[in-house]
């Protein structure tokens, strides 16, 4: 162990925008969820008919909704640009022998079938394709959202661009939608905590941190 | 408004104007009506003359008025009016030559008259549809007069001027095109592919919007603009929602939360009862039904939706906000099987942690790649 203590260095893995657009949509994914669960199903909380109570939630629905379709356009950029961590590479590991080998290798680890915990510096295999599934379920939220947002202008620029969604889906569908991704989506936020904490654990790769500070630290090879 | 008299001065008064007055309508009242169409078609104030001129005009085109699968209702609709309206009178004094449930005429002598209109004022007669057409198996499950109703009614739009389709089963299939769709009904542009056609929307239709396409259409010679969907923009460009009388309520966040409740006898908003106005294009709020007397959701009912295509599918159920999520029991709502989800997740990775923090001798490889 002293030995292995001995030849880690810290390496630069989570750059600024990286790191930036996952706190974002944090925080983004957090109001939504309470703000869409209000729209969907609202109590009664206004007391006079001038109060705006669902007025100001949808308000700040909107403004979260902008949000957060502007940073996950942030970080599909960044997928093209960024480091070799934040690259489209990284969540399609199907597409190439070495990705597919650590995916089985970590769902081998996770049913409990091996005990040797992959440890890559960036995203696990899996990791990197559930995040492809999860992105992808972000743009069905951000189409949906902005779809349905848009039936208020009929014929404006936002509802003209938005036309293939509406032939998609139908009216209720697409509400049906969105309300079952929100579902999904906190799914995948309770599984993305558990795999954090249990990777920061077995792994002792500090990725709990590294998602703060954007460093890893790392066992030099030989 | 000018006076009476000024009116004169403005409109040309061809011969066709004594007709209002033979009919018990006054000047003041037509020109009245000439503004509301204007108003109702969102025309600009000086295009009044203009319709008043139209309507006076002689030679009014034929109409000729298919019924097919339907209920009657969007006849019903026109011809049940509280008292005669202007509106009832632009239709009468249209040459309506074939209309099943109002002409006197029966039989043999009936289709002749429908046949005759069809030869002699070819392309510019107008034919209203009303109710869906069936496809299925050659199209027998609706016949009139021995022939199918997708034979007649392509043969009848085809040689139209124009074609409107009245109500939702003419627009776009409606109750007869509900799943499982046994006749396999469709709507009157899917029958007739290539045929010019409007389409007037909702269960029933609202007359002033038919009359309104039609003033239009006398007026400027055209249909009016339409949507992706083929209906007048007049109509249904906007959202019953958006311009709902209840619409305060929702935003102010007071809700109808059961039938009858304290809400409920304020009047507040009906979303939580599943009202579909916020998924439905439609003018009800500001042109309502009869009369303007009212319409569902002033009475106290949600929208239905009933104006949309495959309303019966698609916005039930009725008293929901979602739909039924396939594969799930009707108690189940979205939001159920959600929480459920999120739970089950919960759950399972709750048990996995806990056999994760149990296990020993688990080997990481600690980054070795570097």
């Amino acid at each position: 162990m002293a030995r292995n203590r001995s030849c880690l260095y810290e390496e630069y893995v989570w750059e600024v925008p990286v790191r930036a657009t996952h706190w974002i949509n944090m925080l983004a994914i957090i109001v939504l969820s309470v703000t869409g669960i209000y729209i969907g199903s609202p109590k009664t909380l206004g007391l006079d008919p001038s109060d705006y109570v669902m007025g100001w939630v949808r308000v700040v629905h909107f403004t979260a909704g902008y949000t957060f379709a502007v940073s996950v356009a942030s970080r599909i950029y960044w997928a093209f640009v960024g480091n070799r961590h934040a690259r489209w590479r990284e969540f399609v590991p199907f597409l190439y022998p070495e990705g597919r080998r650590d995916m089985w290798r970590m769902f081998l680890y996770y049913v409990f079938l091996s005990r040797k915990v992959p440890h890559p510096t960036g995203h696990n295999a899996l990791a990197g394709a559930t995040y492809l599934l999860v992105f992808t379920l972000y743009l069905v939220m951000v189409g949906t959202g902005f779809a349905l947002y848009a039936e208020h202008a009929p014929g404006g620029v936002m509802h003209t661009l938005l036309t293939p969604l509406y032939a998609l889906f139908s009216n209720q569908g697409m509400r049906l939608t969105h309300h079952m991704v929100m579902w999904l989506l906190v799914g995948f936020a309770i599984h993305h905590i558990y795999s954090a904490w249990l990777m920061d654990v077995k792994e002792r790769g500090g990725v709990m941190s590294s998602i703060f500070g954007g460093y890893k630290p790392v066992k030099r090879g030989e | 408004m000018p006076k009476s008299s000024d009116e004169r001065e403005v409109v040309p008064r061809p011969s066709g104007a004594s007709v209002w007055e033979e009919r018990g309508i006054s000047r003041r009242d037509f020109m009245k009506f000439c503004t509301a169409m204007s108003a109702a078609l969102a025309l600009p104030m000086s295009l009044v003359p203009r319709i008043a001129e139209a309507l006076e005009a002689d030679g009014r085109p034929s109409v000729i008025w298919l019924e097919f699968q339907g209920c009657t209702g969007d006849s019903e609709a026109l011809l049940r009016a509280a008292s005669p309206t202007v509106g009832e009178i632009v239709l009468d004094v249209l040459s309506v030559d074939y209309h099943e449930t109002i002409m006197a005429a029966a039989g043999h002598q009936a289709e002749e008259a429908r046949l005759k209109t069809e030869k002699e004022r070819t392309g510019k007669y107008i034919a209203v549809v009303e109710g869906a057409i069936p496809l299925k198996d050659g199209g027998i499950y609706c016949c009139v007069g021995g022939r199918s109703a997708v034979d007649i009614a392509r043969e009848v739009c085809g040689g139209a001027l124009a074609t409107i389709a009245v109500g939702t089963c003419a627009s776009y299939g409606g109750i007869p095109a509900a799943a499982p769709n046994p006749t396999g009904a469709v709507s009157v542009s899917e029958a007739v592919p290539g045929a010019t056609v409007v389409n007037i929307p909702g269960c029933p239709l609202n007359t002033d919007n038919l009359v309104a396409t039609i003033v239009h259409f006398l007026t400027f010679g055209k249909l009016p603009a339409v949507d992706g969907k083929g209906r007048p923009l007049f109509a249904f460009g906007k959202r019953i929602h958006d311009n709902c009388e209840r619409r305060p309520h929702f935003d102010a966040g007071q809700y109808v939360e059961q039938w009858g409740d304290q809400g409920h006898r304020k009047g507040y908003c009906l979303y939580k009862m599943g009202c579909k106005g916020p998924e439905t294009f439609h003018n009800c709020p500001t042109q309502r039904y009869n009369e303007k007397t009212s319409w569902p959701v002033g009475s106290g009912h949600g929208c239905a939706g009933c104006s949309e295509p495959h309303f019966w599918d698609t916005m039930t159920p009725f008293y929901r906000r979602l739909p039924n999520v396939p594969g799930f029991g009707i108690e189940m709502t979205a939001d159920k099987i959600g929480l459920g989800l999120a739970a089950g997740t919960a759950a399972a990775f709750g048990i996995h942690g806990v056999v994760s923090a149990l296990r020993k001798g688990d080997e990481s490889d600690e980054g070795k790649e570097g």
